[in-house]
């Protein structure tokens, strides 16, 4: 019996190439406990799609090993299909068939009997919120509807693990707060659930416990207050009112901290001191003239943690991967979600 | 808990036929092509029959034949299609993280196949029979033409689901069509073998397999049985099937490696 039970996962040096050398995963480890939402965070190429693949048994991992509900990924396939419910990337879904064909697929080929066929469909049909759309055919379906039909049909056989592969790309706000309150709910009862994002508001507000992924690699694994604590650091961003000042306010603001991320039109510093080097550093700003138009200070996220380990944003290391040709797939966009507070909107 | 095999089938053969089904862009070929060109061929080709040795006067009782072997050809195109169209939506995936076995997934779809291939059949025959064919086998021959359309449609479509797991392309399923089509004019779609006096076009005919399987179809309205021919149709049929299941197994090997 596996340490971690019938619900948890244990993956140990776990590697995935392909073909051209590519190591998609390279020797991770992790451990997710039982009822635990863990977030595995990465950008697009990071390797999350591949581990996600390889854990749910549809790819043989190249070395190392995996246990998923205390079951080995590659001697008992079988009985870990039985286990797991997964909604992959994308919403894999016939536009000809309506939503309680697919129910009824899905528990059929699960061997689930006529009467709690049926039965299960409404009852999950009504917990995603599509019993008004179950007799219409999927390809008349919002986004959003999709993929909380994706996430009822990972659920048909009452599996004791999730996967969750990117599970609101692309879904408005509305929607992705749905999703997110029906993962909470599945935890509380008990689901353990694996959760791919590259949204770091996802990881940082759903999941119990995060590890970063990059280039095939774990970077960082912890909870996001940990994470974020061993940065330790917040950082100030300020816009001047005057574009030209751009170059001056730089040069202010380095004497307080190191480059941190920025929009374009802006500078952050990384604040040593936290909070408390804030009204130092607005003093010395008024003391040099200086208009600002907007000054934020920002709280440490998960993309400085990914910054910390990486050397990179999150957000631009997509693309790198991306030309590394690794094996993810997605290329699409994503929300910050940065734990921000604006503190002021004109000059100081 | 875990389905059988039948109901793992039973489910894939059902979808398989309402993905077909409700799609008339697939329908509307199936039904019609085959049909306006024997239409065009009956007329075009009725003088045909005046030639000494063409073995009937009904033009359309030869050519109908023809329509079930296009019917096979769009089995191939629209299960190939629909499959790479599952592969390339994930669905398939889907299915692959069900306890659904590999062996269930082809079974499914070619029992569909084989349902829409004898509704297909059913079809061109009446069709057939409004447009003056005679179909000298009668009765228990209408059923024989209902499973060997059956069997014609599963061996094509086998071959169109090993091009889709091999290739995960809907467009390069589709890219199969010319070629199929081409094996249809090489054989004795339009002439009796004895008949085709070029030399090179009737080497071609003889030893092109498509020649035997619309000669068993025809044998069934013109000559009523003819054991040899609907051995030699029956047996391309079957051998297609087992080359396309074939095919298929290996191609499915690599695109499902599940463990």
């Amino acid at each position: 019996m596996s340490e971690m039970g019938n619900n948890g996962i244990e993956v140990d040096g776990l590697v995935r190439d392909f073909k051209g050398g590519v190591r998609a995963v390279d020797a991770i480890d992790l451990r997710v406990a039982p009822g635990e939402i863990y977030g595995f965070l990465g950008p697009n190429g990071a390797g999350k799609s591949t581990t996600v693949l390889v854990l749910t048994t549809l790819l043989p991992p190249t070395a190392g090993s995996a246990r998923v509900a205390g079951l080995d990924v590659v001697r008992q396939g079988a009985e870990v299909r039985r286990a797991i419910g997964a909604s992959l990337q994308e919403s894999a879904l016939d536009p000809f068939l309506t939503g309680r064909e697919h129910m009824r697929l899905q528990s059929s080929l699960h061997g689930l009997g006529k009467a709690e066929r049926d039965a299960r469909a409404t009852e999950l049909l009504e917990r995603v919120g599509l019993t008004d759309a179950a007799d219409r055919k999927v390809g008349g379906y919002s986004g959003g509807m999709k993929r909380r039909l994706d996430l009822g049909l990972a659920l048909v056989h009452r599996p004791r693990l999730l996967f969750l592969d990117e599970p609101t790309t692309g879904l408005d706000p509305q929607s992705r707060a749905a999703l997110w309150d029906e993962v909470r709910r599945l935890a509380t009862d008990g689901v353990t659930v694996f959760l791919t994002t590259q949204y770091l508001e996802e990881a940082d507000v759903l999941a119990d416990r995060v590890g970063i992924i990059d280039r095939g690699k774990i970077v960082a694994e912890g909870t996001p207050s940990e994470l974020k604590a061993a940065i330790g650091r917040g950082s100030v961003e300020a816009i001047p009112r005057d574009p030209g000042d751009l170059e001056r306010l730089a040069s202010v603001l380095h004497r307080f901290g190191e480059d941190a991320a920025a929009s374009p039109n802006g500078v952050a510093a990384r604040l040593p001191e936290g909070v408390s080097d804030l009204a130092e550093i607005v003093r010395t700003l008024d003391a040099e003239g200086l208009a600002i138009a907007d000054l934020r200070l920002h709280a440490p996220t998960l993309d400085d943690v990914f910054l910390a380990k990486t050397g990179r944003s999150l957000e631009g290391a997509g693309d790198e991967n991306a030309k590394d040709g690794q094996q993810d797939g997605g290329g699409r966009g994503r929300s910050g979600g940065e734990d921000e507070q604006t503190l002021a909107s004109s000059g100081t | 808990m875990s389905s059988t095999l039948s109901t793992q089938v039973g489910v894939l053969a059902r979808r398989a036929m309402l993905k077909t089904l409700r799609q008339p862009f697939q329908l509307f070929p199936i039904i019609f092509f085959p049909l306006i060109l024997l239409a065009v061929n009956a007329s075009g080709l009725k003088a045909a029959t005046r030639l000494p040795g063409f073995p009937t006067s009904s033009y359309v009782s030869f050519a109908i034949a023809v329509a079930f072997i296009q019917g096979g050809m769009f089995a191939l195109i629209n299960t190939g299609t629909n499959l790479a169209e599952d592969i390339e939506s994930g669905f398939f995936q889907r299915l692959a993280l069900t306890p659904m076995r590999r062996v269930s997934l082809i079974a499914g779809l070619l029992v569909g196949v084989a349902a829409i291939g004898a509704l297909q059949s059913a079809v061109y025959m009446v069709m057939g029979l409004i447009a003056g064919a005679h179909l000298d086998a009668g009765f228990a021959g209408a059923l024989v033409i209902l499973v060997l359309g059956a069997l014609t449609a599963v061996a094509f479509g086998a071959l169109g689901c090993a091009a889709a797991l091999k290739t995960g392309s809907g467009e390069a399923v589709q890219g199969l069509f010319p070629l199929f089509f081409v094996f249809i004019f090489l054989s004795s779609s339009n002439l009796p073998r004895n008949l085709l006096r070029t030399g090179w076009f009737h080497t071609i005919a003889t030893w092109n397999p498509i020649s035997y399987l619309i000669e068993a179809f025809r044998s069934l309205y013109i000559f009523g049985w003819d054991g040899p021919a609907l051995a030699r149709g029956f047996a391309v049929a079957i051998g297609f099937t087992v080359i396309g299941l074939f095919a298929v197994a290996l191609a499915m090997r690599s695109r499902l490696q599940r463990t």
